[in-house]
């Protein structure tokens, strides 16, 4: 880990303002201040210096200097994260790449576009669309999220059951490495030859490299879309008809369900004409042609019906469709009017387990006394239980962290994983060793060092040290086993 | 059949890394001619992978199929299509032995890629031995999973480099309810063109080829969707369409037939390959296949310029590199992997390039 001191610190300030004109550099209090957390505002710290480099001869600059000096990096893009990815560090620099907000090409025959790292998610398919593309992942957070970050989390959406997540979605990755190299990953075309290091960087939360531009792939807009919201008096059984969906052999757009609270503040604040006093409401998107999309939600319809579906709306236009969306996708803000806090939590489970999981869920919130709205992708199984707390009550903070792990613990013992769409970051840290065996943790260790051996970009991050699972371990007893026998106990 | 022999696996690995030696890896020897010729010396044994097979899971419902490295894909496929349901990246086989562990070693992928993803897309959590001789697991069954660096999809195309795969866990699809074949004769040019056209729109395309002044659509989904897209793409019905594609894909096309090395070149849609050779064109323009005496450095520079790179398939020569070299920074990173994965160089030594 990095040793730099205040001098060190002091020398960087000085060749910073060398290599970056004035306003490129946050110094005081007053504008370091937005920087000192990211979406998940839990966890806050103010940077020790902030740099907004506009271009990438800059960020290679930057890099080299605090390489030179020993001095931590961490990169940010719109700061939407909800696993405390971007969370400065006071001895650290902390790194935007909010100036880098250009599409620099649009390419139709080649179905991609060039994009720098800042551009928000949602800029992408708006500029496409003057060809019919658009780009596919479509996280709730899209008019605000970058697609560097994007990039960095493999995020996901509420389409990426039927057209895949970021690592799915891009051809190619320019970025700078810690000592201030500019590499290409991947390429225009679909194979590369060598390792699959556009694979490895996709998900890798800025702790590889730092992502100066993007070659995204577009997709064809579908000559129809249509979602379906059917209402259910139960949750199991929606969640039984999620299955009956796929067995069907039938791939939605999206897949999406909520439970009763979620849908009484969803309702609230988007009145999308939500039923309020359903137990559970499943979205199901059928895109396609024409006759596909006909034939598909007329079968779902009666599947859902069949299922014990108590009430069903199908959109029949776009502006019906839109407004159906609009509520799931304001799920978390509308729960953060209900609640002077939440914490989303994103576990991903075999979509089997979801009975399971519910029933446990429920069962641990009545035990802590803290209420859960539940959202979830419910297609491929990735939960997010918003759990509903106050934080100026001493104490509450610290027993919803630890109801939130009970739950990602519960993820993993159902065969599924403690994230799946927004990273590790600070927050999941200590759940990584639930998950992961001292080897497999070692060898995330030796990626990292491959990529970055002084440990300066975004360090603390994504990874824990084997000693600090090692300590946890004496609390982790699966089984009877220790998770890391191997190592000492303190 | 079904058998686990991870302890045997290790214990060889672990006896390799003793006695200094090498290993090769082998599945069903279906594919021994992709990559580089490595050294036959008699510090390298074979490691057979066919040993270890059999479906672990599978359940339809959930879209998910783990089976150990050395089941035969054939096993698999057959499995799937029982439940109405495939591998979506339509691996080759090149021979009726092939492994599981050999189609994510190598990460070929057919024609469907383009419309619906590679062999790395769909791979979800893979079990390994490492070249210190250690079981380690990463990702899982579930679809969506970013706890930890994505190791599983490094493990494809790196062709046994990294380690040894033991167990693999794939994401199947439905298969489609219909599936025709459109072929329309046309010049290169205005195949190219008809491609990128189609390429763009919402037409339910699940390959794009052109071979013999014909171009080959491939429609899959809802049989109402196909019907209708049937009509405008135009063109005339192929019959036994399977036939060909799967001719295309085991390169038992006749245009494989050639002593000539046989050149793949990956480029990006809207590549011209300016060459005298009749190429095999599939991926909607995006994979052009050559047979070419023409230098190495020459085939490189026709893909490298367009923005691809080529790969040497199928050669007699067996010094060649068979793969287009590596930026040097990228390289390094690939010699710091291969260090941290398999510091003794036992694992495939040399058949991705000669020095990793
Ligand atoms: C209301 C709300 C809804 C959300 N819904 C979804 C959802 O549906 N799906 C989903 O997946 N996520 C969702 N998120 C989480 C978040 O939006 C995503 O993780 C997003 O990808 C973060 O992008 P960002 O630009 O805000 O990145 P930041 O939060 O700024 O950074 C995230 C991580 O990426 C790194 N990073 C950022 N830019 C770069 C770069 N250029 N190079 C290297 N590293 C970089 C940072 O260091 C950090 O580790 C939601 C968040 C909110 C607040």
């Amino acid at each position: 880990m990095t040793s730099a001191t205040k001098a060190n610190r002091e020398s960087l300030r000085k060749q910073l303002h060398q290599v970056l004109p004035k306003t490129s550099i946050l110094e005081t209090e007053e504008e370091t201040h937005p920087y000192e957390c990211d979406g998940l505002t839990a966890y806050q710290q103010k940077p020790w210096i902030v740099v907004l480099p506009e271009t990438i001869e800059q960020v290679q600059n930057i890099l080299i200097l605090c390489y030179n000096e020993g001095v931590p990096v961490v990169a940010r893009g719109a700061g939407t994260g909800l696993s405390g990815g971007a969370l400065p560090l006071a001895n650290g620099v902390l790194l935007s790449l909010a100036k880098f907000n250009s599409i620099l090409n649009i390419n139709p025959a080649n179905r991609s576009a060039v994009v720098q790292p800042g551009v928000r998610n949602l800029a992408i398919s708006q500029a496409a669309e003057e060809f019919n593309l658009y780009y596919a992942p479509d996280p709730s957070s899209q008019i605000a999220c970058t697609i560097g970050g994007n990039v960095a989390e493999n995020a996901g959406g509420v389409h990426c059951l039927k057209y895949g997540l970021t690592v799915h979605n891009i051809l190619q990755l320019k970025i700078v490495t810690m000592d201030g190299e500019l590499i290409s990953i991947g390429s225009q075309a679909l194979d590369t030859p060598g390792y699959d290091l556009l694979a490895l960087m996709t998900g890798s939360e800025g702790m590889l490299g730092v992502i100066v531009e993007v070659t995204v792939k577009l997709l064809p807009r579908p000559e129809q879309a249509q979602v379906i919201l059917a209402a259910f008096d139960n949750v199991v059984k929606a969640g039984e008809a999620v299955g009956a969906i796929i067995a069907e052999g039938i791939i939605p757009a999206g897949l999406e369900m909520m439970d009763n609270p979620a849908i009484r503040a969803a309702e609230d604040y988007a009145h999308a004409d939500y039923p309020v006093d359903a137990e559970a409401i499943l979205l199901c998107e059928l895109d396609g042609s024409h006759e596909e999309v006909n034939e598909q939600i007329t079968l779902v319809e009666n599947l859902l019906t069949k299922k014990g579906a108590v009430s069903l709306r199908t959109s029949c236009n776009e502006a019906e469709r839109l407004k159906i969306w609009l509520g799931r996708k304001s799920a978390f803000p509308a729960v953060g009017r209900i609640s002077p806090d939440y914490y989303c939590m994103d576990g991903t489970i075999p979509r089997k387990q979801l009975p399971f999981i519910l029933k446990k869920i429920s069962e641990l919130s009545a035990e802590y006394g803290l209420l859960v709205a539940n959202v979830f992708h419910a297609g491929d199984g990735n939960l997010h239980p918003l759990i509903l707390y106050d934080a100026n009550i001493k104490g509450e903070l610290e027993r919803t962290e630890e109801f939130g792990g009970k739950i990602l613990e519960l993820c993993v013992e159902a065969g599924g994983t403690i994230t799946g769409e927004h990273g590790v970051g600070k927050e999941k840290i200590d759940q990584m060793c639930v998950q992961f065996k001292s080897l497999e943790l070692q060898i995330f260790h030796d990626i990292k060092h491959s990529f970055d051996p002084q440990e300066l970009l975004n360090p603390g991050k994504a990874v824990p040290s084997l000693h600090r699972c090692a300590e946890l371990g004496g609390m982790h007893v699966h089984d009877g086993l220790l998770s890391h026998p191997e190592l000492e106990r303190f | 059949m079904s058998s686990n022999r991870t302890q045997e696996l290790q214990d060889r690995i672990r006896a390799a890394v003793n006695n200094k030696s090498m290993l090769q890896i082998v599945g069903g020897n279906s594919k021994h001619f992709y990559g580089n010729t490595t050294s036959q010396s008699a510090k390298s044994e074979v490691l057979e992978t066919r040993i270890h097979q059999g479906v672990v899971s599978y359940e339809p419902s959930e879209l998910v199929i783990t089976a150990r490295a050395g089941t035969p894909l054939k096993e698999i496929e057959v499995l799937l299509a029982e439940n109405n349901q495939m591998l979506p990246f339509e691996p080759p086989h090149y021979g009726e032995h092939a492994t599981l562990g050999g189609a994510i070693a190598t990460g070929l992928s057919g024609s469907r890629r383009p419309f619906t993803g590679s062999a790395r897309d769909f791979v979800l959590g893979v079990r390994i031995i490492s070249g210190k001789g250690e079981v380690m697991s990463f990702g899982g069954q579930v679809m969506k999973n970013v706890a930890g660096y994505d190791v599983s999809r490094l493990m494809v195309g790196a062709l046994g480099t990294l380690g040894l795969l033991l167990e693999v866990s794939i994401k199947v699809l439905p298969r489609p309810q219909q599936e025709i074949t459109q072929c329309i004769a046309v010049s290169r040019q205005e195949a190219l063109k008809t491609m990128q056209t189609l390429n763009q729109s919402s037409q339910p395309l699940s390959a794009l080829a052109y071979e013999g002044e014909k171009l080959y659509v491939r429609l899959s989904g809802a049989a109402s969707a196909v019907t209708s897209a049937q009509k405008e793409v135009g063109g005339e019905t192929l019959i036994h369409a399977d036939n060909f594609w799967q001719q295309l894909n085991e390169q038992s096309h006749p245009f494989f037939e050639s002593d000539k090395p046989l050149w793949r070149l990956s480029v990006p849609y809207v590549a011209e390959i300016d060459s005298n050779e009749q190429p095999f064109i599939d991926w909607a323009g995006a994979l052009y296949w050559l047979h070419s005496d023409k230098s190495t450095e020459e085939i490189q520079q026709l893909a490298s310029e367009q923005g691809g790179a080529a790969t040497l398939f199928k050669t007699p020569d067996q010094k060649q590199e068979r793969f287009a070299p590596l930026q040097a920074k990228i390289k390094q990173l690939h010699v710091n992997l291969k260090m941290r994965f398999d510091p003794y160089g036992i694992l495939n030594f040399g058949r991705l390039y000669s020095d990793l």
